[in-house]
């Protein structure tokens, strides 16, 4: 069981010291707060994607390689990637990048995203939304899986012998999770592929993701990749510790009470009852997020909100604390207890390989001598299965 | 005799009492009572949209519903009929009222029966039933019946009120008779447009070989 942070990258007014930070804090902040994620014996960093202000996280493979340089043990991830309005061939690319940088401690999630006008910003529509990703991972799933494609779709110009570069580290693309809230197509896309499934899990009633992941874990089943207990699950959550519950709820209500999107709306006390937020004591946060387990089943990856709506980085870091001495390691007992053993670990690049190759040693790609074309249909690198013999 | 048809009335009406929700509860009153004369019977659940005001406008903003919201969606999703009744305020349907039906589902009312009734503080609003609720109700794919059901002041003491009344109850009563709306929803659901998890929650069907499910499985875009 993977536990991690993850943040959209607000840049948010400090409701209660009235301070907004300069893009440039921001940055700094959001790369003290990764590595604390490590400090305190967490597993994952995930970071949003954004194209417009209050947020800064417009580039997230240059941000979290920057992370990963300066961590040695944490998993670099995105929540979400847009594969809508990327271009799928860059973002095969840049991940196999970042990959390598990282020595193979990156995922990343796939979403939507939830701004309208980001589409004709990158030249889309948003009304061809679903398909756009549906068809830009099919692409994207490709481009890491075989060495030369030729391709042609509904929403980017074909490719005729293209090939990624770099290949992805040992010959083992990043392992990928597709985000959703409500949408059928993306699960049954996790499924096919035998990806993982994400439910953010922050805004909604917690029935309308047990329909869909029950919908994922039946058809991961149905395309061979394991049993519905073995489908690969991750969810989101969000919190806010103190030692005792009253000083939670008084310190975190401002910050609720002015929060982008659920802000100026209901009373934290109706939030916390009908979403996963809990504000409270080390062991009310404990309790509140087993409560997932009985939702959805075990389950793979927990990532926290803990940085938006105008925390200051001190608090900030304070709750990573709180969560990784007091919380976590609690979490991760009692779920291992109640595991199934069926059920599997999320993946990871050395489980990706070991699967893939066994004790054998795995893929490194070398390219042969540039031979002024690219096109010719064989594979560019040496250990390319000619079928000449 | 026949199960119950079940009628869920929606006011919109502030004061307590509200002659908005007297009026739609002499609605439900005279649809019972005619069905009552023709050896039927109905159950009467009254939604009062005052007490759901602020989970109706967090709905509107953050997407979230609370717990007398779903009440509120389960009984219309069960319903045989509605009257819907509003005061009028600035020359429209109160705001209370359109927001609430804006944050159903679209799929929630498909061809059940409502009566639409209102009260005004003069009868320059009286077009405003006719032109602006049918439409909502319109969008909704929810079947309006051919009365609906205008009171300014002075209708209160005026007797052809009660014969509006009735000619609205029994129009409502045929259509739930008829059972028009069990019969588009068992023959023709699917052809109207749903979400997963829509209709209130209870569509969840999955069209399995649809263009985008053939997509998601490595297929190409139609």
């Amino acid at each position: 069981m993977q536990f991690g942070v993850f943040s959209v990258s607000d840049i948010t007014r400090d409701p209660v010291s009235g301070y907004t930070p300069s893009e440039a804090e921001r940055i700094d902040a959001i790369v003290r707060i990764a590595k604390k994620t490590e400090e305190v014996g967490l597993d994952v960093f995930a970071i949003g994607e954004h194209h417009n202000p209050p947020f800064f996280s417009s580039s997230p493979t240059t941000l979290l390689s920057y992370i990963a340089a300066n961590t040695s043990r944490l998993i670099v991830s995105t929540a979400t990637t847009l594969i809508t309005t990327n271009d799928p061939v860059r973002l095969a690319e840049e991940y196999a990048m970042l990959q390598h940088l990282s020595k193979g401690r990156v995922d990343l999630m796939l979403g939507r995203g939830n701004t309208a006008p980001v589409y004709p910003w990158f030249g889309q529509d948003i009304r061809e939304g679903l398909p756009l990703a549906l068809e830009n991972y099919n692409l994207l799933h490709r481009l890491w899986r075989e060495d030369v494609v030729d391709w042609e779709g509904k929403y980017r110009t074909a490719l005729q012998g293209f090939t990624s570069t770099p290949r992805p580290l040992d010959g083992v693309p990043p392992f990928v999770w597709h985000g959703s809230i409500r949408t059928p197509e993306i699960a049954e896309q996790a499924a096919f592929y035998g990806n993982g499934f994400f439910a953010n899990n922050i805004f909604w009633p917690k029935e309308h993701y047990m329909r869909l992941i029950d919908f994922y874990r039946k058809r991961f089943a149905h395309y061979g990749h394991g049993t519905p207990k073995q489908a690969i699950v991750g969810l989101g959550g969000q919190a806010y510790i103190a030692p005792k519950s009253q000083d939670a709820i008084r310190e975190f209500r401002p910050y609720f009470n002015e929060a982008p999107v659920y802000g100026h709306g209901p009373s934290m006390e109706d939030f916390m009852k009908m979403t996963p937020l809990s504000v409270g004591s080390p062991q009310e946060v404990i309790d509140k997020t087993l409560t997932f387990r009985e939702s959805f089943g075990d389950y793979q990856r927990q990532l926290f909100l803990m940085d938006h709506a105008g925390l200051p980085l001190k608090t900030v870091l304070n709750q990573l604390d709180l969560l990784g001495e007091l919380v976590v390691p609690v979490l991760r007992k009692e779920l291992a207890a109640l595991r199934d053993p069926e059920v599997s670990d999320a993946p990871t690049h050395a489980s990706l390989v070991k699967a893939a190759y066994g004790e054998a040693e795995p893929r490194q790609a070398r390219p042969n001598a540039n031979r002024g074309d690219n096109l010719a249909g064989s594979s560019p690198y040496q250990d390319a299965i000619t079928g000449e013999g | 005799m026949d199960k119950p048809f079940k009628l869920a009335v929606v006011s919109a009406g502030t004061s307590d009492p509200s002659s908005t929700r007297l009026l739609a509860d002499r609605l439900a009153q005279r649809v019972g009572a005619l069905a009552g004369q023709r050896d039927g019977s109905v159950t009467v659940e009254v939604i009062d949209l005052r007490q759901l005001a602020t989970e109706i406008t967090t709905a509107l903003i953050s997407q979230l519903t609370g717990p007398k919201l779903q009440q509120a969606v389960t009984v219309l999703g069960e319903a045989d009929g509605l009257i819907v009744s509003t005061p009028v305020y600035k020359a429209g349907p109160s705001g209370l009222l359109t927001s609430f039906f804006q944050v159903l589902d679209n799929d929630l009312l498909i061809a059940k029966p409502v009566i639409v009734a209102a009260t005004a503080g003069t009868a320059r609003h009286a077009l405003v039933l006719d032109e602006q609720l049918r439409s909502l109700f319109a969008y909704m794919r929810a079947l309006t019946v051919p009365t609906s059901v205008f009171t300014a002041p002075e209708d209160w003491n005026d007797p052809s009120l009660g014969r509006r009344l009735d000619r609205a109850a029994i129009e409502l009563l045929l259509l739930m008779e008829s059972g028009f709306a069990t019969k588009v929803r068992d023959e023709s659901w699917q052809s109207y447009q749903h979400e997963f998890g829509s209709a209130g929650g209870t569509e969840v069907s999955i069209d399995l070989n649809s263009d985008l499910m053939r997509l998601a499985a490595g297929g190409s875009a139609a």
